[in-house]
């Protein structure tokens, strides 16, 4: 029933979707002065349709219904049920779904939202955004159909990936769509601006409260992404460099980028042109994610799909909505009206400009590092893997004229500003963060010339972030953001220098003395839990004067076959005590991993920080009146 | 004219990054690892699916040349699919040995009387801990085992296709 009912709401979908791209391409050439009361009435019908198929989809899961092949390859009876909600968009079929679903709701929010616009303009949004609603809706349909049955129908599913079965993961895809989706609106939105020609600052506040609520979106789901990874995958870092967090990363620093240009074309009225250009950017790059990880083209964890089509089609259909804003884009051109006459270097003006040129240069380089294999494949065939070593030497030391140019460029004013009397406030600050860097740095051993600016200056730019909440004139949000980003880079620089782990092999009883500090493997349990079988181990770490006991966990999980490690984290607000074991062989010897990662807890704040800031800004942007 | 160069020139880019990821999506990603190349354990026993008499499976492997070995269940789709490929090598004088999974005896022999049966012998594997033993995921798999040494010389997860039918072929003329 479900089945046929997620089905045909599909079509009925799609059929919404042909006649709104008709409808809305007719009136945006007549010169109509209202917006038809159809549009509401059928955008509302198209995400009513939409939103029945997801839930029959969920409904599907819930029940455990096997006639769904969907169901059938990805859950099973004794999963619990949070997971079975979650199972439906744990996969290709019902991500797409969810992706088509955020689809169609932004657009209809977004035609509550913009009554004040320009009908010319809101018409071309909605064309835009339902050219990409029936691509997705014609992808499902021809090559990802959540809803194809199976017959006879199987008494048992084939369960859901393990790894999956983690809370932060389970919302994790829903809130990295909403971030991606929500760049789909702001693609539309600027090519519909461009064709109408009303980019300016009106325009520029009325998008900016999308840059915003994408860019919070993003940002949590990045977040939530690497949680998953720190505390599920066992692997002890936050960040692997792995493509698929890379293509989560991309469209961050684009539309980070976006969000300090489209300031400046909503004050200075300047700009144009590169907010387009990075706007139709940043959407492209989330399409491509997207891409990347659905046509099991990279090799990583995350690809659970393997299905040449749909790669052949998500590419296709990516090409083709980036050659039509490539064409609107330069037949439209002279429509802008620049009407910027100076630019002064020392202005904020300048400042977001060397923002983005940064945001750009560090983009370029997890763009080479994760298609470059793919080129050189194709071009020689011969396998490259970029890892980490070639991500940190490119990145690290370009934060150091960033890290300079973040300090101060935010306090500089609009269009002109001068060079101020010798600030002995600055100065004070510099000196503190030089001292408290000294003892920092004569704590560790490996001091690396290129860490003393580092820690030097991300420590000045914590205490200038912190001096900016008494002193500085900007909005609440920037300072809270700007805040949390310079304590993310002191804690990440921070952890990097000072974590340290040992990994050996041992058996129940055996002790590991390690940084004044003695690891004892005490006991290992195995039981059987809900649908795997547990391997629990007692770990004693010993301190000077104090010790604590670790538990990690190994899963054996039977459908399918899965073995899982499952770490156990102490958190404090100092330091994290990581410590996960692997089975070797029946031989009664573990494989253990101990580390000690400081700060580490204080990555996840400070990324809470920095998208709270986007939060307030979208808030107080709802009261202002314009 | 500027213009014009700028656009082609983008439009020349896009094209070629297009050609390349184009390319890259038909790069086949052969997950078979060389190195799980390991032996099968000749001393499990099982049940047959239409005698239900007790069997060593290492009497079912033709000693001299390779066998196939199937993983498959009457409820699996996919496994409709390669039926034919299947029945394609029985027909060459193929050992094939089906292993139905997690299955109701009704329902396989159903599915067998209906579709042809490409199994020398099948035998029944009803909690899944058989398919384990091979190294199994998930159904279907197809294994090319040498009867000689045990071996498993190729596995297939998945489906198998058009391609790996030739490719079965060929290992089973040269691993004669």
């Amino acid at each position: 029933m479900s089945n046929y009912l997620g089905n045909y709401s599909l079509y009925i979908a799609l059929i919404a979707s042909v006649y709104l791209i008709f409808k809305s391409y007719l009136d945006a050439n007549s010169e109509n002065k209202y917006l038809d009361k159809n549009f509401v009435l059928i955008t509302s019908i198209q995400t009513i349709m939409i939103t029945v198929s997801f839930f029959s989809l969920v409904a599907a899961f819930v029940i455990s219904d096997f006639s769904n092949e969907t169901v059938f390859n990805n859950s099973h009876t004794l999963k619990p049920l949070f997971y079975k909600v979650s199972g439906t968009w744990g996969n290709h079929e019902g991500s797409l779904l969810l992706w088509l679903l955020v689809l169609s709701i932004f657009l209809f929010i977004f035609l509550l939202n913009s009554r004040s616009q320009d009908t010319k303009y809101k018409l071309l949004t909605i064309l835009f955004q339902q050219i990409i609603i029936s691509g997705f809706l014609v992808f499902i349909l021809l090559t990802s159909n959540p809803f194809k049955t199976l017959y006879p129908i199987p008494s048992e599913g084939l369960g859901l990936n393990p790894i999956l079965q983690d809370p932060a993961l389970a919302i994790h895809p829903p809130i990295l769509y909403l971030g991606y989706v929500g760049t789909s609106i702001i693609f539309s939105a600027s090519l519909a601006s461009m064709i109408s020609g009303n980019i300016g600052d009106k325009w520029a506040r009325h998008i900016k409260k999308w840059v915003l609520i994408s860019w919070v979106f993003l940002t949590i789901g990045i977040l939530l992404g690497s949680i998953w990874a720190y505390y599920e995958l066992g692997w002890g870092g936050f960040w692997f460099w792995d493509p698929v967090e890379n293509v989560s990363l991309m469209p961050w620093f684009c539309l980070t980028a976006l969000l300090h240009t489209v300031i400046v074309l909503q004050k200075r009225n300047s700009f144009q042109e590169w907010t387009i250009i990075l706007s139709i950017t940043t959407f492209s790059l989330s399409m491509s994610g997207t891409f990347l990880v659905r046509s099991g083209i990279l090799n990583s964890i995350h690809t659970f799909a393997n299905d040449p089509s749909r790669g052949l089609y998500i590419l296709s259909f990516l090409f083709i909505l980036i050659l039509m804003s490539i064409l609107i884009f330069f037949f439209n051109q002279n429509k802008i009206s620049n009407t910027v006459k100076e630019n002064f270097i020392l202005s904020k003006e300048t400042a977001i400009l060397v923002n983005n040129w940064f945001m750009m240069f560090f983009l370029s380089v997890v763009l080479v590092g994760t298609i470059y294999p793919i080129f050189l494949e194709v071009l020689n065939g011969s396998k490259i893997s970029v890892g980490s070593p070639f991500y940190h030497n490119l990145l690290i030391p370009f934060l150091i004229p960033f890290l300079i140019f973040m300090s101060f460029g935010p306090s500089l004013k609009w269009i002109k500003d001068k060079l101020k009397k010798f600030n002995y406030n600055i100065l004070i600050i510099f000196f503190v963060s030089l001292l408290i860097s000294y003892v920092i740095l004569t704590k560790t051993e490996n001091s690396f010339l290129l860490s003393i600016p580092l820690i030097v200056l991300s420590i000045y730019l914590l205490l200038v972030t912190i001096k900016d909440f008494f002193v500085s004139k900007s909005s609440i949000s920037q300072k809270i953001s700007h805040f949390g980003f310079s304590l993310l880079i002191t804690s990440i620089l921070l952890n990097g220098l000072f974590s340290n782990e040992f990994n050996s092999n041992m058996k129940v009883g055996d002790e590991r003395i390690f940084n004044e500090k003695v690891v004892k493997l005490k006991e290992v349990n195995v039981t059987d839990v809900d649908n795997y079988k547990s391997l629990k181990a007692s770990f004693e770490v010993t301190n000077k004067n104090s010790s604590f006991a670790l538990y990690p966990e190994v899963r054996i999980y039977q459908q399918p076959l899965t073995i899982t490690s499952e770490a156990d984290i102490k958190t404090t607000l100092f330091s994290d005590n990581f410590l996960v074991f692997n089975i070797i062989k029946d031989d009664g010897y573990y494989n253990v991993r101990y580390q000690y990662k400081p700060l580490m807890i204080w990555i996840w704040i400070s990324t809470i920080f920095i998208s709270l800031g986007g939060l307030l800004s979208v808030i107080r942007k709802n009261d202002q009146k314009y | 004219m500027i213009k014009n160069i700028k656009f082609l020139g983008l439009l020349l880019t896009l094209i070629i990054i297009f050609i390349i990821l184009l390319k890259g999506l038909n790069i086949s990603k052969n997950y078979s690892n060389e190195k799980l190349k390991s032996k099968v354990d000749f001393s499990l026993n099982a049940k047959k699916l239409f005698s239900d008499e007790i069997i060593n499976i290492s009497d079912l492997f033709d000693k001299n040349s390779p066998s196939v070995l199937n993983i498959w269940a009457s409820w699996c789709a996919p496994c409709r699919e390669e039926h034919k490929f299947l029945m394609k090598l029985k027909n060459m004088n193929t050992n094939i040995i089906g292993i139905n999974y997690k299955d109701s005896a009704k329902n396989a022999k159903n599915f067998l009387s209906l579709l042809g049966n490409p199994y020398s012998e099948v035998i029944t594997d009803n909690d899944g801990t058989k398919s384990i033993e091979f190294g199994a995921i998930g159904v279907p798999e197809t294994f090319i085992i040498s009867g000689k040494t045990n071996e498993i010389i190729k596995k297939y997860i998945g489906p198998l296709t058009s391609e790996d039918l030739i490719e079965i072929k060929n290992l089973l003329k040269e691993n004669v």
